[in-house]
């Protein structure tokens, strides 16, 4: 499926706009690692005792694997509810960069801030990425409405994913329900390890990786935290040492 | 499947409002708020970036050195090696995801059947 040109009456309603966004979810492989992810995630809910609707509030509300994940298994493992949310807050800091260059793309002079609404919502790594590669194929004013249909077609993937994976892990046998649960950070790290472009992000996941056993010993219930401030500081410590000697 | 566990009870759902969904909403609102006014490219936006990569790295990390449910009747050794072998052939294909995570996963179920 190719998008209709720029200059084409498909794109004169925005309800055609938003049509287009919904069919494009079949146009990307992300679409499958999300599935993934998402069915990892249903079957993490079911495992560490929550309810299937839990699970799919959270997709829908959260709307950012990271964070879903990080509070799972921080409020599995016995972490307070005020630890988990330190450790959710800092982990999505990062959506406010995804953000702030992301919408650019799709404001006119006339857009007001409340039409971004969903648009902000649904800003999420994928549809970072996607925006990035479609939105030059869309004409700017019917841009909001695309990525509103782009964003409701992920997040019914993964609502169905979570779904699946919730009554799999309940039913299958367990080294069916290890398969999936291993998918999460399968999925996780490859995708990321494929978004790292510059030497401090290729740093900052290798050491992530690397320290979170060794501050997982101090048993703080902010392991994740403390890993990820150390490895983060290194890596932007190499990205600076890097560019003073450029 | 119970009642209980499709719904699960109300508390459960104040407190993914108060740790999962404040803390997200947060941040995409000050950018949908003072988004315009921030350079991309700014030192302090390298350093955030970089910390939510290692803190996602730890997610990941946590996952498989204190598995949740099933997966902690996997052995360790064939839980590390699942990610090690994906690795390899995440970088052997150019950076496929999918060739790395098929990888994985036929690492570790056969792994399992071996073992028995």
């Amino acid at each position: 499926m190719a998008l209709p040109p720029l200059d084409s009456p498909q794109w004169q309603s925005p309800l055609r706009a938003f049509g287009w966004g919904l069919r494009s979810v079949t146009q990307t492989i992300l679409t499958l690692v999300l599935f993934a992810t998402y069915l990892g995630i249903g079957a993490l809910a079911h495992d560490t005792h929550f309810s299937l609707l839990w699970a799919l509030c959270s997709t829908l509300f959260v709307w950012a694997g990271p964070a879903q994940i990080i509070l799972i298994t921080t409020l599995g493992s016995g972490a307070t509810i005020i630890q988990s949310a330190i450790a959710v807050t800092v982990s999505a800091i990062r959506l406010f960069p995804m953000v702030v260059s992301v919408l650019p793309l799709m404001r006119t002079p006339t857009t007001r801030r409340r039409e971004l609404f969903f648009a902000a919502h649904l800003t999420a790594v994928t549809l970072w990425v996607e925006c990035h590669r479609f939105l030059p194929q869309v004409p700017r004013e019917r841009r909001i409405a695309f990525v509103n249909g782009l964003g409701f077609g992920l997040v019914s993937v993964c609502l169905t994913a979570n779904t699946v994976g919730y009554f799999l892990a309940a039913n299958l046998t367990q080294t069916l329900g290890a398969a999936i649960l291993m998918l999460t950070p399968l999925s996780f790290l490859f995708s990321t390890a494929r978004n790292s472009r510059e030497a401090a992000d290729v740093v900052a996941l290798t050491l992530g990786v690397l320290l979170y056993p060794l501050a997982a010993k101090m048993n703080s219930g902010l392991d994740i935290l403390v890993s990820g401030l150390v490895a983060g500081t290194i890596a932007y410590g190499v990205h600076w040492w890097r560019e003073v000697r450029a | 499947m119970s009642y209980a566990q499709l719904i699960g009870d109300w508390q459960a759902l104040v407190v993914l409002f108060v740790a999962g969904v404040v803390p997200n909403q947060i941040w995409r609102m000050l950018g949908l708020w003072f988004g315009g006014g921030i350079d991309e490219g700014s030192e302090l936006l390298v350093w955030v970036r970089a910390v939510a990569t290692a803190i996602l790295a730890g997610v990941i990390a946590q996952i498989v050195v204190q598995p949740p449910g099933a997966l902690a009747s996997v052995p360790d050794a064939l839980r590390y090696g699942a990610v090690g072998a994906g690795l390899v052939v995440f970088l052997l294909t150019r950076r496929s995801i999918f060739a790395g995570v098929v990888t994985g996963e036929v690492f570790m179920l056969v792994g399992k059947w071996w073992l028995g």
